[in-house]
């Protein structure tokens, strides 16, 4: 990577280009290469970053100022003024407030860039994922021995907790905690689970992980398996992966051959082996008491709760369940300290994120993030911008359990907290990113849908509530809903979350709670005027 | 392969592994490493593998280390390769179909000359 020290950004929506955008970025490349800044300063063309009123926008980032209305004669001073002398143009600024007021995140890494935090993704894509040399290049195994001949569980409990780590899987639970709970627990024989089912459509971080950098997963499950006093465990990974439970095979013999696994590991009386057990296509395979009753040999249904895991896991032993990505963040912490964590994100939620982007931007893939970056900074930065400059309508976020986020929540930052005090979740850290072309009905259809067909079936607001909300949304869809739909499915959106006995249940009636509330008026055209407003709902007039 | 059994023997393994990376490095060996994740494999790393190693083979080129890595999470960009000849920062290449990855290997890791349009900057 070149040492880039400012990134500079030029909004392109239709507005911009008008007045001028072009022209701007035309006359910073010539300024930049004037100022023989080449090598110091990124430029980019981004796409629509709102304000309008000021456009076209200049935002420098790590300083986050934002000039505008930026003229082509007002380059040459600001060049000169921001990025040769390194103060801000006075007199340039845009009148309006700090881009997303909030990026606390932005603040607390003063001097360094919104680009890309990579934690758990550093080694994927450099190292070989075959080579156990390699990972021990890039210092692998230390935080292990840190762990085994430095530390004692309660300093491990005490480390994470003060980093602040939280679940990747969805839910956000305190990691620390959690493993202390395991702990505490009663009983001699214990677990430690990876969860590695990862079946949200549209969500592939945990394979990037598992097929970039296997060993740092293996890493992390010795070192809970040492904190909360297991001496076995298991990756439960889903079927479709097959190229990751290759290199985790792979990887883990490597691992016993040199003695990272199996007796007296760094010399110590701890003991702990590993076992793969393979998925075979079933989403609520996720839910962690559905997958353990999978690995005990049992159909995969979700456990009612409590008792938890935690004290009666896998057969009824006290059982630590953890995400992918959350265990891929454990080695770096130990190795690095809380206090470095907590250098990135937000104050409630520390460290980094990875997202997926899908959908309708320019460019799609994957990120790695520090917590507490926005929607619109997702979109405009690496997104680079909608598709044909389209308006940005929504947000699925996490595939299908999670929330849609309408474009009015877009400056919200996202982290665990904030994304809560909204009313919206950030589920596995898929974005799916849709424009004006997107019909709610019809994502709301499509995600009942997943949901009628993947509930388990073992409690009835699931198995009948969603079914019967698809059945419903595709009568609107095709023209046939009446009003009292609206208030049917409102009830059904609230038994779901009330009586589900899992999170299946319990989320699969937010798409359509979230349409209600942020597109209401869309939904009823499909009612009142027999009219699908984006064109996309077939509206043939069948009644199921 | 020795077991470790301490801090110690870590640190020490650790600067072996080095030591054999950097005495490739040192011989002028030129890298290339293939991205060869589930994605990178499906938009045809496999191919690009196969014209680096067939045309390693048929021309007979000494001293070119090729390796596999996962992903970077830039999707539209696979396959993607990276090089790396002697001390010289690594050069990362998107779209590396077989046509482009033989090109590359004449280009730049025997001629030492970047194949531009394909670069990434990152
Ligand atoms: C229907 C359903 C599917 C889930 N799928 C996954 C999954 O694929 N991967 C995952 O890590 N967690 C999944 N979870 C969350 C797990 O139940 C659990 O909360 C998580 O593995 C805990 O790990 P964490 O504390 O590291 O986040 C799912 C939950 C539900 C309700
Ligand atoms: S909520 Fe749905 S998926 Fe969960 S246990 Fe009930 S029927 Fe099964
Ligand atoms: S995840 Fe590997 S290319 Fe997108």
């Amino acid at each position: 990577m070149k040492a880039i020290r400012s990134m500079v950004l030029v909004s392109s929506d239709p507005v911009s280009i008008e007045r001028g955008a072009k022209e701007v970025y035309q006359a910073l490349q010539r300024e930049i290469k004037e100022f023989d800044l080449e090598n110091e300063i990124s430029l980019t063309m981004v796409g629509d970053v709102g304000r309008h009123e000021a456009s076209p926008l200049v935002i420098i980032y790590p300083e986050a100022v934002i000039y505008g209305p930026v003229k082509e004669g007002d380059v040459h001073f600001l060049v000169e003024e921001h990025l040769y002398k390194g103060r801000i143009a006075a007199g340039l600024q845009a009148p309006v407030r700090e881009l997303s007021g909030k990026i606390a995140w932005l603040s607390a890494r003063k001097g360094t860039l919104p680009a890309e935090q990579r934690i758990v993704l550093e080694r994927a894509g450099i190292i070989d994922p075959d080579s156990i040399d390699d990972y021990i290049i890039h210092d692998g195994y230390q935080a292990l021995a840190k762990a085994l001949t430095q530390m004692n569980p309660e300093q491990i409990f005490d480390t994470l907790e003060k980093a602040g780590l939280r679940g990747r899987g969805g839910a956000g639970f305190p990691t620390g905690t959690k493993w202390r709970f395991v702990k505490k627990a009663s009983g001699t024989k214990k677990y430690v689970i990876c969860n590695a089912d990862e079946s949200e459509p549209g969500t592939f971080k945990d394979r990037l992980i598992l097929e970039g950098d296997p060993h740092a997963i293996i890493e992390a499950l010795a070192i809970a398996a040492y904190a909360v006093g297991a001496d076995e465990g298991y990756i439960y990974i889903r079927g479709e992966y097959t190229l990751a439970q290759q290199r985790l095979h792979r990887a883990i013999e490597q691992a016993r051959e040199i003695g990272f696994l199996g007796e007296n590991i760094f010399g110590t009386e701890f003991k702990f082996d590993l076992h793969i057990h393979s998925g075979a296509g079933a989403y609520i395979c996720g839910e962690e008491t559905a997958l353990i009753e999978s690995i005990e040999g049992k159909r995969g249904e979700p456990r009612a709760r409590p008792p938890y895991p935690t004290t009666n896991g896998l057969w009824d032993k006290p059982t630590l369940v953890n995400n992918v990505e959350t265990l891929a963040n454990v080695g770096p912490i130990l190795r690095n300290g809380a206090q470095w964590y907590r250098s990135f994100g937000t104050p409630s939620s520390p460290g980094t994120k990875v997202y997926t982007i899908l959908g309708k931007t320019n460019v799609t893939g994957l990120i790695e993030v520090p917590m507490g970056i926005t929607l619109r900074e997702v979109i405009a930065i690496y997104g680079k911008g909608i598709k044909d400059e389209k308006p940005f309508k929504l947000a699925q976020t996490g595939g299908s359990s999670g929330s849609i986020i309408p474009a009015s929540l877009q400056d919200t930052p996202m982290d665990f907290d904030s994304f809560a005090k909204a009313g919206v979740a950030l589920g596995s850290g898929a974005l799916l990113i849709c424009d004006e072309d997107t019909c709610v009905v019809d994502l709301a259809k499509v995600l009942l849908n997943f949901f009628r067909k993947e509930s388990c079936g073992k409690c009835t607001p699931c198995r009948i509530g969603n079914q019967r909300a698809y059945e419903i949304l595709t009568n609107i869809s095709e023209g046939t809903g009446a009003l009292s739909d609206l208030t049917d499915l409102a009830l059904l959106s609230d038994n779901l979350y009330q009586l589900s006995n899992c999170g299946l249940g319990q989320t699969a009636g937010a798409p359509i709670r979230d349409i209600l509330n942020y597109f209401r008026a869309e939904v009823e055209a499909h009612i009142r005027l027999k009219v699908c407003p984006t064109g996309v709902c077939p509206m043939s007039g069948k009644r199921i | 392969m020795t077991t470790i059994k301490s801090l110690e023997d870590l640190k020490k393994a650790r600067e072996e592994a080095l030591r054999k990376r950097d005495a490739k490095v040192a011989s002028g060996t030129a890298q290339v490493i293939v991205g060869m994740g589930t994605c990178g494999i499906a938009a045809g790393a496999r191919d690009t593998m196969k014209a680096i190693l067939d045309t390693i083979e048929k021309d007979g080129l000494n001293g070119i280390l090729v390796t596999q890595t996962g992903c970077i999470g830039l999707c539209e960009k696979e396959p993607i390769v990276q090089v790396i000849i002697g001390d010289q920062p690594k050069v990362t290449y998107g779209k590396v179909d077989s046509e482009v990855a033989k090109k590359i290997l004449k280009d730049h890791v025997i001629n030492g000359k970047p194949v531009a349009d394909h670069v990434i900057q990152m």
